[in-house]
């Protein structure tokens, strides 16, 4: 793949755990966290690729890993896009994705 | 109603365990993801933004009380207490665990339910008229053609690898209720000198290049159907484009070959393979149908419904929004309407559903439909028992009045849920349905379809609605695109665009200028919304939609 010369945009590692299908995001110390505070919020490229395929490689535990962007917020990393906001929030029509323990 | 065979019955166990034996070996590690995906859709199991989705066939949306009991039991035991009634007369479950699954799937073979060829390029579940077996105004009960197709359908051999999935819907009644033309095979059943065969309507189809089906055949008798059906499947089966997946549904092979080509390579087959169906079709056609025998129809006095509906302002409001006629004399068709005002349309709770359960086993000759309108439907009610019927459902939430009116709404999960979704649509249906309620406007403003789909897939059938609301991603915000002057009925139109989209902010609004535009142009309280905008054509409500362009072109 040719590099890119755009600047990379900060983003963690985020997909589905296998067996209860619930959003994850990979952590600092590369186990995975329901909660997007404790993703850990990669801002170099070429990092965030190895991790990723390190992330990908983990198929008995997630499914369908990816990178999703971020912005560094105060308590952790914040969605930038809206999609990411709801696969953070839970679905809008009740409260019981993970709006209850938000 | 169709009892499994024993052949039936042996099938669907092994195939469960087979599935099972599936699941066990991705979570052990010995399937990769890659591999199980496609097991798993043959079974009905997706993943979505949240959790897994398991979609279970209810065929030609037929269901007896003892399966209603038990999508129930699996919404409470494995779900969140609810499940999602689709336009495809599926019901999805929104939050099983993936080891769950073949429970799931064990428990819903115990009431002669499955999950096969719900998902995946097979031929899908077969969906009718909610009404069949019941409706005054039809030729004839088409379930057991549906159940016919099902079993044809159902694991056969050469239709696992179709390009694309295939959908076939059934209508026994002039009036489509089905939605047959925007199906990729649709059937209308008609009479010739006395007999009755199928109109044969193909290529139609929603989604990002909308179609509405062509008629392939005018006339194909009942004993033919099931040949020139698999004639039909088999010439797409090789001519259908498997290069790209855009492209890849029968209304492109229609549309690339054209209709005569089609129709001439469909023939040939037909002849080539009628002989050897041989007439055993028909024989399991026979056996279909006695299951499919109508119910007893009791003869006894209606009184007290008149009684009701004179005295109860409120019985008579939902008496005249969702009844509908029945065949049998003091008989009425009961939608029950799961749009009650600020509700995620088509859910119902496992309280719900056994409360219907149980209204069906009482006072409905143990049947229920469910209805591509994402409503639960009483199709056997003798009027004597419908004050008793809709008290009942007054208790638990279910006695909406407004059936066919502005808040029965179809809206698919969006992205709410679904993985593919560019923008969510449960909440602007939530929206538009509280928002007519506090103008109490809803039943002055009539019959009107509003149909809301959160991508192009258009699984909400925003194409075929009066006004079709289709949510896109817009520079990373949520925008909504207003479709007008769709049909999803006999007289079948595809939307046609009014203009650039709205935000979730300006949706509402623009809507409710879009109605007091048709409540001021209308020429009596009798012309329904699309009657007018057929009459007026797009101009004038498209400046009721954008106000602003109006002005400058005034200017
Ligand atoms: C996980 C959720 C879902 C996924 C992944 C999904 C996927 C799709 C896709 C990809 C298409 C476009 C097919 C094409 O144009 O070739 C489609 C169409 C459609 N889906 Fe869905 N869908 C989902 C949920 C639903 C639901 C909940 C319903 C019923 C409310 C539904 C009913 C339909 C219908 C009616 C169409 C359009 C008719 C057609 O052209 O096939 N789908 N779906
Ligand atoms: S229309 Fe799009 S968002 Fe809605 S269910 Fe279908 S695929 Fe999902």
């Amino acid at each position: 793949m040719p590099r890119s010369t755009h600047q990379f945009t900060p983003k963690v590692i985020t997909a589905n755990a296998l067996l209860e299908g619930d959003v994850v995001y990979l952590t600092e110390r590369d186990c995975w966290t329901r909660d997007l505070r404790e993703a850990a919020l990669l801002t170099d490229e070429a990092d965030a690729e190895l991790r990723l395929l390190q992330a990908e490689a983990q198929t008995g535990v997630v499914v369908g890993a990816y990178l999703a962007e971020m912005a560094a917020g105060t308590h952790g990393p914040e969605p930038v896009h809206f999609r990411e906001r709801f696969r953070r929030n839970g679905p809008s029509n009740y409260l019981h994705g993970k709006q209850e323990r938000i | 109603m169709y009892a499994y065979s024993e052949f039936d019955k042996s099938f669907l166990a092994s195939r469960n365990a087979q599935f099972r034996a599936q699941v066990e070996r991705r979570i052990a590690g010995h399937l990769s993801e890659d591999e199980f995906k496609p097991l798993r859709l043959m079974n009905g199991v997706y993943l979505q933004l949240h959790a897994y989705m398991l979609r279970v066939a209810i065929p030609y949306g037929t269901l007896n009380s003892a399966q209603m009991e038990m999508l129930a039991r699996l919404a409470e035991k494995y779900d969140k207490g609810y499940g999602h009634f689709t336009t495809r007369q599926n019901i999805q479950y929104n939050w099983p665990e993936l080891r769950d699954i073949p429970d799931m799937l064990d428990d819903l073979e115990r009431v002669n339910m499955h999950a096969i060829q719900t998902s995946g390029n097979t031929i899908r579940n077969v969906t009718a008229d909610h009404f069949a077996g019941a409706a005054a105004d039809e030729i004839a009960d088409t379930r057991p053609v549906a159940e016919l197709i099902r079993q044809w359908s159902t694991d056969h051999p050469e239709f696992q690898f179709l390009p694309r999935k295939f959908k076939v819907a059934v209508t026994g009644s002039p009036n489509d209720r089905a939605v047959t033309r925007a199906h990729d095979i649709g059937l209308r059943m008609v009479e010739r000198d006395g007999t009755a065969g199928f109109e044969v309507i193909i290529g139609g189809g929603l989604g990002r290049t909308p179609m509405l089906g062509k008629v392939i055949a005018d006339f194909v008798p009942r004993e033919d159907l099931l040949p020139y059906l698999e004639a039909i499947v088999s010439v797409y089966n090789l001519l259908g484009r498997r290069d790209n997946k855009y492209k890849a549904r029968i209304k492109i092979t229609v549309h690339e070959n054209g209709l005569e080509k089609i129709r001439a390579l469909v023939e040939e087959r037909f002849g080539a393979i009628k002989a050897r169906f041989s007439g055993i079709d028909q024989q399991i056609l026979k056996s279909i149908e006695a299951s499919f025998a109508p119910p007893a129809f009791k003869k006894s006095d209606t009184a007290i419904f008149e009684e009701s509906r004179a005295k109860d302002p409120v019985f008579r409001s939902w008496a005249d929004t969702n009844l509908h006629p029945h065949k049998a004399e003091g008989y009425s068709i009961v939608t029950v309407s799961l749009k009650a005002h600020g509700a995620t349309p088509g859910d119902a709770s496992g309280a719900q559903m056994r409360v219907l359960a149980d209204i069906a086993k009482r006072f409905g000759h143990d049947e229920l439909r469910i209805s591509h309108e994402q409503n639960v439907i009483l199709p056997h009610v003798h009027q004597s028992h419908l004050p008793d019927v809709h008290g009942i459902l007054k208790r638990h939430g279910l006695a909406s009045a407004n059936i066919g009116l502005i808040s029965d709404i179809i809206a698919c999960p969006g992205m709410d849920y679904c993985a593919l979704a560019t923008a969510r649509s449960i909440p602007i249906a939530q929206q538009i349905a509280t928002r007519f309620d506090d103008l109490k406007l809803e039943h002055d403003i009539g019959a009107l379809k509003i149909k809301i789909s959160g991508c192009i897939n258009a699984c909400g059938h925003h194409h075929v609605a009066h006004i079709g609301i289709l949510g896109l991603d817009r520079a990373g915000q949520e925008s909504y695109q207003i479709t007008l002057g769709g049909d999803h009925t006999e007289t079948a139109a595809i939307g046609e665009r009014a203009g650039p989209g709205f935000s979730s902010a300006q949706i509402i609004p623009a809507i409710e200028r879009l109605i007091a535009a048709y409540l001021e142009m209308r020429l009596s309280e009798d012309e329904t919304f699309i009657q007018s905008y057929r009459r007026l054509g797009m101009a004038p409500f498209k400046a009721a939609l954008y106000p602003e362009k109006a002005q400058e072109n005034a200017a």
